[in-house]
């Protein structure tokens, strides 16, 4: 008989029918029935992502372009980080299925080794959100600009690095015409040069053009930014203006190369303030607003369920250390924290396929 | 009544022996194989073709998806043993989500393309 236990179960813990339906424990149906409601709602999530960018009319992020960053080096390894997270997001499901199995041969070791392992492993793909948000957030050494025919574009190419600031006019904190600001002397609110540079190009305080670039730092000081020419600038236009077409992804000719002047007119939006660094609530230099909202919305409540997963892994890594299951005799609460991790990895899979593959 | 789920009646497939533990090792692990294969495979493939209106991109795009669903489908059957359940409450569990879903997906994809040509 289908839908019914084929031993007797205790009349005092059966539920209301005497039966266990579909041979499973009332806690493992409930918590099916919330992970139905759960992918419901990421499902509207990311439904809601694609009728945003299928209703969008200009040039939408590209994952490969955005995410090309690996933590500790320089240069482009696009999607490299993310198919990392991904890897190791089933390793740690991997692991936990291990551990179900192991408790349905009531082997409290096996269950601990891979319990343990579980939670590592989450917690590395915790870590690895944090390092990809604060990526996110800080933006790259170029950023994206506003140029004078009104086009949007982002910079790809390599930022010739900023050696120093020479002393013109002398303000609260930097005296004496003539020296160099380094890194090594530069005051703490200004941070370093690069932040103290993208700093007062967002607060239209540089001027200048490509190899002449003069800022004015916090305290009143103007100098002269002695920094190395950028190699290999092109500007991928996102959004057309009067004089720049919209670039295309899949060819690099639509895209403003350095012989079509993609130096000087970068450098031009910079002097003008025209600039955006990094992401928040208001701006990114990635795309449009809601693609800001939508990345931050849907890995952040992603990342929210994992740190979940998280405790309710620890607790019950606890409760097996304890011996609470194997006096109960079975390791179904495995089983169950289990349903909720692999659900995790499950939805991992799909913001995976539509944030940074398509 | 007191509902508890501490009892071992309610969950009655829940214990194996050791040579059905190997067995299911052994999928496990093929099933690793699997997933991490598909997704190097997507990873190259999104460095291959890049985003445009070329019919290779196009197709490309609903790999990714097939191969999405393909990976989803096995952590929901296999990691998760929707696949192992009774058969009437596997069908509970995905009926009314896949209903729902496809008529979400439905309505997105209409009204999107339906606000993007006003816009």
């Amino acid at each position: 008989m289908s839908g019914h236990a084929s031993n007797e179960i205790n009349a005092n813990v059966g539920w209301d029918g005497k039966g266990s339906p579909f041979s499973v424990g009332y806690g493992k149906l409930m918590m099916w029935f919330f992970l139905v409601s759960d992918a419901l709602t990421f499902g509207g999530f990311l439904i809601a992502y694609g009728f945003t960018r299928y209703s969008y009319g200009g040039s939408w992020p590209i994952g490969e372009e955005t995410f090309d960053a690996l933590p500790f080096l320089q240069g482009s390894y696009p999607l490299a980080y993310v198919a990392l997270m991904t890897f190791i997001l089933i390793i740690s499901s991997v692991t936990m299925v291990l551990a179900v199995e192991a408790g349905h041969r009531m082997d409290r070791k096996g269950v601990t080794k891979w319990m343990l392992a579980t939670v590592l492993g989450g917690l590395i793909f915790v870590g690895s959100q944090a390092w990809e948000w604060s990526h996110f957030i800080h933006g790259t050494k170029f950023g994206r600009v506003e140029l004078s025919d009104g086009s949007v574009a982002t910079a790809k190419g390599e930022f010739g690095k900023i050696q120093s600031f020479e002393i013109v006019k002398p303000g609260a904190h930097y005296a004496g015409i003539g020296e160099l600001i380094t890194n090594d002397n530069i005051t703490k609110e200004d941070g370093d040069l690069m932040h103290a540079f993208q700093h007062a190009a967002a607060k239209r305080n540089l001027s200048g053009t490509a190899g002449a670039m003069m800022i004015t730092l916090h305290d009143g000081t103007v100098a002269r930014v002695n920094k190395d020419a950028d190699q290999g600038l092109q500007l991928i236009v996102k959004e057309a203006g009067t004089l720049h077409a919209l670039s295309s992804a899949d060819d690099e000719t639509t895209r403003i190369h350095e012989e079509g002047g993609s130096v000087a007119l970068y450098y031009e939006a910079l002097s003008k303030g025209n600039v955006v660094y990094g992401a928040n609530l208001h701006e990114n230099e990635y795309g449009p607003q809601t693609y800001g909202h939508f990345f931050f919305f849907v890995t952040g409540f992603h990342g929210f369920h994992v740190t979940i997963g998280i405790i309710l892994n620890i607790v019950i890594f606890l409760n097996v250390l304890k011996g609470t299951y194997h006096k109960r005799g079975h390791y179904e609460m495995v089983e169950k924290g289990g349903l909720y991790w692999h659900f995790v990895d499950l939805v991992w899979v799909f913001v995976f396929t539509f944030f940074y593959l398509i | 009544m007191e509902q508890r789920d501490d009892i071992i009646e309610y969950s009655l497939y829940n214990h194996h022996s050791e040579e059905e533990g190997k067995k299911m090792r052994k999928k496990i692990w093929k099933v690793t194989l699997i997933l991490s294969l598909v997704t190097l495979f997507e990873v190259i493939c999104g460095l291959i073709f890049k985003q445009g209106d070329s019919f290779s991109w196009h197709a490309i795009k609903v790999i990714f998806i097939i191969l999405t669903v393909v990976k989803a489908g096995y952590i929901v059957l296999s990691f998760m043993h929707l696949g192992d359940e009774k058969k009437a409450f596997k069908w509970i569990i995905l009926l009314p989500y896949l209903i729902f879903i496809f008529y979400l997906i439905f309505v997105g994809l209409t009204e999107g393309a339906a606000v993007g040509m006003k816009m």
